[in-house]
């Protein structure tokens, strides 16, 4: 294998690239070190995931997957990504067009309140909804009295995954509009636009692929969520299982198979959204925000 | 119109970009309930505890050992990933090999794929009868199961912090810095370590600041790989759903409310070295 590690071009003459730039072999070492860490701590858990998912077969990767409970919680995963991504988008825009827009105080402070979710274990972003609405609870007696289910049931299971993917479309869309400042609004303005139409026709266009690469990450996290998802689903086969929660359950019966075949499902997933999200970040670079970190 | 706003307080600038109420009315409204609320809801239950019960409950010695794991681990699973991570950046920045855009692509998996997954993933390869962990065996050398079981867990989880972070600010180093150092008779070795390296230093620190907080609340790749042994290998977040599921609430919300002190005081220091890494290098890490 032919391996060409010299590095990139830009050093004009020979000497000044041997004295910026590393030996052969330091280059070459380097290179093992950081491909040889990829291989053993990325590629091999994903190739993992697959080949234990087909360890027996396609046709039983295929009976795994055809489980009526399996089958709900894909069900159940989808309805409650469907329902906070959108609320998430929503408030995403909503909170950049009030903190890239506008200049008022407080605006770093309300900045740092949006990522909070970020710093919160998982684990407690599920337990303060148990807190509120639990049974032990201050509105718990009420709840049961009129027979309200919100924890075990889908407002739970969707409050947790709100809370958990809360910052995503904010964090994106809050450096992009900043960087675009407000100079197209406020020409379309003074011809005569309303603001829903600055809105619509002017702004929307010009952040529409920032918009879609936080609705993506958002999705991912919705849909794979585990830790906060688990304190409030209560487990209940069928009716309050999420994919990852049937892939913890399968895997606790030992039926490595089918939680590998969740599991698959899963990954596969993930690998559409890396695959989505590089394809944004080559083509539209200058359309999603400078900064992609998370 | 400077001037005059800087005589007298007011609350935003004037702009003629309409809808700043709705906008604002709409991100607190949300904000307060989704976060702010449930939150405060936590601090207010555990300051009912009082603070001799809420005391006891933390430092009982299962509490504390959890609390030790989950951060020690966390700690060192960040360490690796400090090093390996500037190691990677490093090769993805400046080298080209077969592969690079997969690889580059590659590193953000931990962020996309479910915890759940990873978890069950990496315990079939560092089990006993696993392809890694088969090849350990003979060694003595046991990963699944054990405390080394949730630093491989954490360094999956944490990896994409470290050269997230530090990859833009490689990528911006100025090449006549280099130059300089190697015409002053600096060897390749001085000025990667005497130049670069400390200009890298606020990225890699908030790199590593972020991996070891999200490894502390780290949950669903952990569980399954840590064997879950109290005392031993038990994480605090388990803990908490533990202490759940017996109905011991207090206890629940005693040992949430002390992480969550800690991950704001980590969250204040990450800040602070951004802050920090702006004022000195005015390149935000």
């Amino acid at each position: 294998m032919a391996l060409d590690t010299s590095p990139a071009p830009s050093a004009s003459s020979k000497l000044v690239k041997a004295a910026t730039s590393e030996t052969r072999i330091a280059r070459l070492t380097l290179i093992m070190v950081a491909l040889g860490f990829v291989a053993l701590f990325l590629l091999l858990p994903l190739a993992t995931v697959f080949i234990e998912a087909f360890r027996k077969g396609p046709a039983e990767f295929a009976t795994a997957l055809r489980d009526p409970e399996t089958f709900s919680a894909i069900r159940l995963t989808l309805i409650v990504a469907a329902i906070s991504v959108p609320l998430n988008l929503v408030f995403g825009v909503a909170a950049a067009w009030a903190i890239a827009k506008f200049e008022f105080k407080g605006k770093a402070f309300l900045t740092t309140l949006i990522d909070l979710p970020f710093s919160v274990s998982p684990v407690i972003s599920g337990l303060v909804f148990v807190l509120i609405f639990g049974a032990n609870s201050a509105l718990g007696p009420f709840l049961q009295k009129y027979g309200i289910h919100i924890l075990f049931a889908v407002p739970g299971l969707v409050l947790a995954t709100v809370f958990v993917t809360f910052p995503f479309v904010a964090r994106e869309l809050i450096p992009l509009m900043q960087e675009q400042g407000t100079s197209d609004e406020e020409a379309a303005l003074s011809l005569g636009a309303t603001g829903w139409q600055t809105f619509w026709h002017v702004t929307l266009p010009n952040i529409k692929w920032g918009l879609l690469y936080g609705v993506l990450l958002c999705n991912a996290r919705a849909m794979g969520e585990f830790g906060a998802v688990s304190v409030v689903s209560g487990h209940i086969r069928g009716q309050t299982n999420t994919m990852p929660l049937q892939v913890e359950i399968l895997y606790n019966e030992y039926n490595f198979v089918a939680a590998f075949a969740v599991a698959a499902v899963l990954a596969l997933l993930a690998l559409v959204t890396l695959v989505l999200k590089t394809a944004l970040e080559l083509r539209y670079s200058d359309e999603i925000a400078a900064s992609r970190r998370h | 119109m400077a001037l005059r706003s800087s005589t007298r307080w007011r609350f935003r600038q004037p702009s003629v970009i309409p809808g700043f109420g709705l906008a604002l009315g709409v991100t607190l409204t949300w904000l307060t309930l989704i976060v702010l609320i449930p939150l405060s809801g936590l601090i207010w239950r555990s300051s009912g505890l009082g603070w001799s019960n809420f005391m006891a409950l933390v430092l009982d010695e299962r509490t504390v050992n959890a609390l030790t794991i989950s951060f020690g681990t966390a700690f060192i699973a960040a360490v690796v990933n400090l090093f390996f991570g500037v190691v990677l950046a490093w090769v993805l920045v400046r080298y080209r090999f077969p592969g690079k855009r997969v690889i580059d692509a590659m590193v953000d998996l931990p962020f996309a794929l479910p915890t759940a997954v990873a978890g069950i993933a990496l315990t079939a390869l560092y089990a006993p009868n696993g392809w890694i962990g088969s090849l350990l065996e003979p060694l003595g050398i046991k990963i699944a199961f054990t405390p080394a079981g949730i630093v491989v867990a954490l360094v999956f989880v944490g990896l994409p912090f470290v050269v997230r972070t530090v990859q833009p600010v490689m990528e911006e180093i100025d090449k006549e810095v280099e130059e300089a150092a190697a015409t002053l008779g600096a060897s390749r070795f001085q000025t990667i370590s005497r130049v670069l390296l400390p200009g890298l230093l606020p990225a890699g620190l908030t790199g590593f600041a972020l991996a070891f907080a999200r490894g502390v609340g780290e949950y669903g790749s952990v569980i399954f790989i840590a064997g879950n042994l109290p005392y031993v290998s038990e994480i605090a977040p388990l803990l908490i759903i533990i202490r759940l599921e017996e109905f011991n609430y207090p206890a629940a919300t005693a040992i949430a409310t002390v992480m969550l002190f800690l991950s704001f005081i980590m969250l204040l220091v990450i800040n602070s070295i951004q802050a920090w890494s702006r004022r000195r290098y005015s390149n935000g890490a």
